[in-house]
């Protein structure tokens, strides 16, 4: 496996790894509460439509020329990794509170206790709304993101069995401990995800803009480096600035 | 449905601050210029960037409440 090919595993398998425990919380509230079997159908749903998007654009992406998949599909990840990379720093930063999985779960399943009770034969369909919802929103983009790089590497399978892969670890370790995945580290993972996708987005898309790298592929790591560096000092600049605001209280 | 098909794809393609999906394209669109002139372009993506990652991160800080 080259490097490349390892950044593409690591970066869907840690994506769809953070995406999978946000929307196992929603559908765990929704069993735990309501019963299991029409969230089940709902996020098997969802599942599926989201596995016939990949099978569907995976190939015709990757019939694009080169130059253009490169400028396109750089873009793209450039501005998913900016997002996630942006909120990773507010979170690490202090600015911008962390996932709490626990509250969010009691959220939940509070509000699914609030509507009426499940019915005793045929499809809840609350739960198997929310629960259809919360893993296509949360798959989507973990959709797009394996799609973009699978078909830059020209390697949409490979993408896909990352996703897969997390999804599976991430539903089995669910069920061992039957409760909201709380201390999963998610903001290191999407910092790391954040990091390779913008570092992948700018390689590309400056390759795919006509401009050449020196060193060509060897480029890649010193750009992944140097932003890593670059988000971690504003990480520091943000909590030296909110430690100056609460000492003189100040805003 | 045009409408809120149309606005659930900007959520999803810009998120939380356009200016960062804006800075991306007139980045990319600047290198591609640089490199049809025949100069050195691949240093401008990113220090770009980053200064439209900072610029956006500063904003949203100073938009967020102080923590104790």
């Amino acid at each position: 496996m080259t490097g490349t090919e390892l950044s593409l595993v690591v970066s869907v398998f840690l994506a769809c790894a953070v995406e999978a425990v946000e929307a196992f919380t929603i559908v765990l509230a929704m069993g735990s509460t309501r019963g299991w079997r029409s969230p089940l159908l709902g996020a098997g749903l969802a599942g599926i439509v989201l596995a016939a998007l990949v099978a569907t654009l995976g190939p015709a992406l990757t019939v694009l020329p080169l130059a253009v998949l490169r400028l396109v599909v750089g873009g793209l990840l450039l501005v998913f990794g900016l997002q996630w990379l942006r909120k990773a720093i507010l979170r690490a930063g202090g600015a911008k509170t962390l996932h709490d999985e626990e509250l969010i779960f009691a959220r939940e399943a509070g509000a699914a206790e609030r509507v009426a009770s499940a019915p005793a034969e045929g499809v809840d369909s609350y739960a198997f709304v929310i629960a259809f919802k919360a893993v296509l929103l949360e798959g989507l983009e973990v959709a797009f993101i394996a799609l973009t790089f699978g078909a830059n590497q020209k390697d949409v399978p490979l993408a896909a069995v990352a996703a897969t892969a997390a999804v599976l670890a991430v539903v089995l370790i669910g069920f061992m401990v039957r409760g909201p995945l709380a201390r999963v580290p998610e903001n290191a993972m999407k910092f790391t995800v954040g990091v390779l996708l913008t570092s992948f987005g700018v390689f590309w898309g400056v390759e795919g803009a006509g401009a050449s790298w020196p060193g060509g592929e060897a480029a890649l790591p010193v750009l992944a480096v140097a932003i890593l560096a670059a988000a971690w000092l504003m990480v520091l600049d943000l909590r030296r600035g909110r430690r100056l605001v609460l000492t003189t209280g100040g805003g | 449905m045009a409408g809120r098909f149309a606005a659930a794809v900007w959520e999803f393609v810009v998120g939380d601050d356009w200016r960062v999906a804006l800075g991306t394209v007139l980045t990319l669109g600047a290198t591609a210029l640089i490199a049809a002139a025949g100069l050195p372009a691949w240093w401008l993506a990113p220090v770009a960037v980053l200064a439209v990652l900072y610029r956006s991160v500063r904003r949203a800080a100073a938009q967020a409440p102080a923590e104790p």
